[in-house]
């Protein structure tokens, strides 16, 4: 049911209100906040992110988590980069490749995961080694700069205009970073596998019991971070333009903050996707508004610190009170 | 089962089974390599040069594990050195320059000064852990980018060099021919060893990894005791940064970054459960020095550091399906 108290007792109701008076104080305090220009730039340089912070919420709602995914996507990055450039092809044939390959190496880490039974964390930073160690052995560290033209040149889906004749292009990373959020959203919402995740994030051994495949799930949910992390890994490679192997390797944390900011809790089985939203938009809009406000760049990571410390305490100070609460209704 | 007289191998690994895993593992890698590369290998001068790599490492491996024992995680420990370095070397560098010659105090007050931060930054950990009570892995990524943070706005992103010449004592020489990191080192595994063999705040950190709730009704006083392991794991850290800033001469926000998920891997390789509970300082030290000896062998054998990498990952996961055998076998 939709009532106040419903939603004020949301997580997403306390982003949200973060964000808008986040975004109030800088439309008030710039005059370049607030304009669709910056958005849509905004949001197209954070679209990788957003890309694979939805394969990791997914992840985290199953109860798991993934470090390796960075390696997986620099990985899809580097194939599909040398096959476009040495064969040739076009952009959906980047894609598929890019997708097949963190598909791939997704699908190995949830194997792993499954017959090891240890911890994923453990698992991943394994995965992420190994992968790592073989992505700079095989390619020697060396940058990619030279795409074929049909590569580099924009790709935008459709193109805004305002009444002043302004054009706004909405990029093609834009526009898959919104319809994955859409997918993502409806496999959790309502399938029957998303619904069989958030029962296994809850409580796995219920889940096997209840007679899920717990194989196949976990199958799933890795290789869906893997799949968009080679989604992203793409459209990274179409915004850069550049490949090279530090360029997301070393970001793991980075999308993990941004999914736990939105709710997502590390215990597995909450989550929604338009928390992680907000959270990939809070951190986006905190590193423009450095920017926009002129503040040194390097109260940055001070400023998203701060925030992470914050929302997690009142996370977990929440949490207790509600606890405590119900454990009073249980003496009485 | 017969009561027979039992092999005396065999009953140690039915005791020791990640511990006798481990020194197999130990004796397998080096008699593989000392055969390998005859001459090289198996030399002082390689060993040597192991014993000044290994210490930075092994200190932050345990500044992760003590964490781990208790059942939690400490991301921030990359960030706490960095910055317990970049306290240590501006008091250094602002002091020094206007003195005539390099004085020892200013050196001690500087390192006092960086301990102390890295030991704040643990009780900042413990605080948000123990007593609001938020999941390790999330309070210290939080404080982990708080950290790096307060680095990066001092030092404005750049590299701190010119540090004085005695510094080089702790990063770069040998007393006896032992180089002194790793003198060290080894004194901290000791001391660590000795804290939570038999110090009760020592023991209370494992019986927390094992169950917190039980350990806390049975009496312990469980938020002190994290306190206080955080707080630990922070001064390892700034005891890693003296090592560090003197082996690179400088200090700054972001050294040894990739040092992070690899001090969880030898942690986890070392026989700590990621869970908590279990998990000995002779295995840590056992894992390091089997991983150093993989990459410098692979070094000498001319194999790019980069395969290195790989086969530590490799190895955890192997030893990983190891020990899930063993556990059917050894109960």
């Amino acid at each position: 049911m939709l009532s106040v108290s419903n939603i004020t007792k949301r997580n997403e109701f306390y982003l949200a209100l973060v964000i808008l008076s986040l975004v109030l104080l800088l439309t008030f305090t710039t005059d370049q906040f607030l304009t669709l220009g910056n958005l849509l730039e905004l949001f197209t340089s954070y679209s990788f992110l957003g890309i694979m912070s939805a394969g990791m919420l997914v992840v985290l709602i199953s109860g798991g988590i993934d470090l390796s995914f960075t390696a997986t996507a620099t990985i899809s990055q580097y194939i599909m980069s040398t096959v476009i450039i040495e064969q040739g092809g076009n952009l959906f044939l980047a894609f598929v490749i890019g997708a097949a390959v963190g598909l791939a190496l997704g699908a190995i880490n949830g194997m792993l995961i499954h017959f090891i039974k240890k911890h994923p964390l453990i698992i991943t930073i394994a995965t992420l080694n190994i992968y790592k160690g073989l992505l700079m052995y095989f390619t020697k560290g060396k940058w990619i700069y030279n795409f074929p033209m049909w590569f580099s040149k924009p790709h935008d889906i459709f193109i805004i205009e305002n009444s002043e004749g302004y054009i706004f292009p909405i990029s093609l990373s834009l526009f898959l970073f919104f319809i994955i959020f859409i997918v993502a959203a409806f496999i959790l919402k309502y399938t029957k596998t998303g619904r069989k995740i958030y029962a296994m994030g809850g409580n796995k051994e219920a889940a096997r019991r209840m007679g899920f495949n717990i194989f196949g799930l976990t199958i799933f949910v890795y290789g869906f971070m893997g799949l968009l992390a080679g989604i992203g890994s793409v459209s990274h490679a179409l915004i850069v333009q550049t490949v090279a192997p530090n360029a997301i390797i070393g970001k793991e944390l980075d999308v993990i903050a941004a999914v736990v900011l939105g709710g997502a809790s590390l215990q597995g089985g909450t989550g929604t996707v338009l928390g992680t939203f907000l959270g990939v938009a809070l951190v986006a809009i905190i590193s423009n508004a450095v920017i926009l406000v002129g503040i040194p760049s390097y109260w940055y990571e001070i400023l998203l610190g701060t925030i992470i410390v914050i929302s997690v305490s009142m996370t977990a100070y929440n949490n207790k009170k509600n606890m405590r609460r119900e454990a009073e209704i249980d003496v009485a | 089962m017969s009561l027979k007289k039992t092999n005396p191998l065999k009953s140690i690994y039915y005791r020791y089974p990640n511990l006798s895993l481990l020194w197999g593992l130990f004796t397998l890698t080096l008699i593989m390599f000392s055969i390998s590369l005859p001459g090289k290998f198996f030399t002082i001068s390689n060993f040597s040069s192991i014993a000044f790599q290994l210490p930075e490492l092994g200190i932050l491996t345990m500044a992760m594990a003590i964490t781990m024992l208790s059942g939690g995680i400490n991301l921030s420990i990359i960030a706490t050195a960095n910055l317990s370095g970049v306290v240590m070397a501006t008091i250094m560098t602002t002091m020094i320059q206007g003195a005539q010659s390099p004085q020892g105090w200013i050196i001690d007050l500087a390192i006092a000064a960086g301990l102390g931060a890295a030991v704040l930054v643990g009780l900042v950990n413990g605080i948000i852990i123990a007593f609001i009570g938020v999941s390790p892995i999330l309070a210290t990524l939080g404080t982990m980018t708080l950290v790096n943070g307060i680095s990066i706005l001092t030092t404005k992103g750049y590299v701190i060099s010119g540090l004085p010449e005695q510094m080089q004592f702790f990063g770069n020489e040998a007393l006896l021919g032992i180089p002194v990191p790793f003198i060290i080192f080894a004194l901290l595994a000791i001391a660590i060893g000795f804290w939570l063999k038999k110090m009760p705040s020592g023991l209370n950190n494992y019986l927390i990894g094992s169950n917190e709730t039980a350990t806390r009704y049975s009496g312990v006083n469980t938020k002190s005791v994290l306190l206080r392991t955080y707080m630990i794991s922070g001064l390892l850290s700034g005891i890693a940064a003296i090592i560090m800033i003197s082996r690179f001469n400088s200090a700054r926000a972001g050294y040894a970054e990739s040092y992070l998920l690899i001090t969880v891997l030898a942690s986890v390789f070392g026989g700590v459960d990621p869970n908590g509970g279990f998990g000995k300082v002779g295995g840590l030290v056992l894992s390091l020095f089997i991983l150093q000896m993989v990459s410098s062998g692979l070094n000498l054998l001319g194999v790019s550091s980069f395969l290195a990498v790989t086969l530590w990952g490799v190895l955890l996961i192997g030893i990983m399906i190891v020990q899930k055998y063993q556990k059917k076998q050894v109960g």
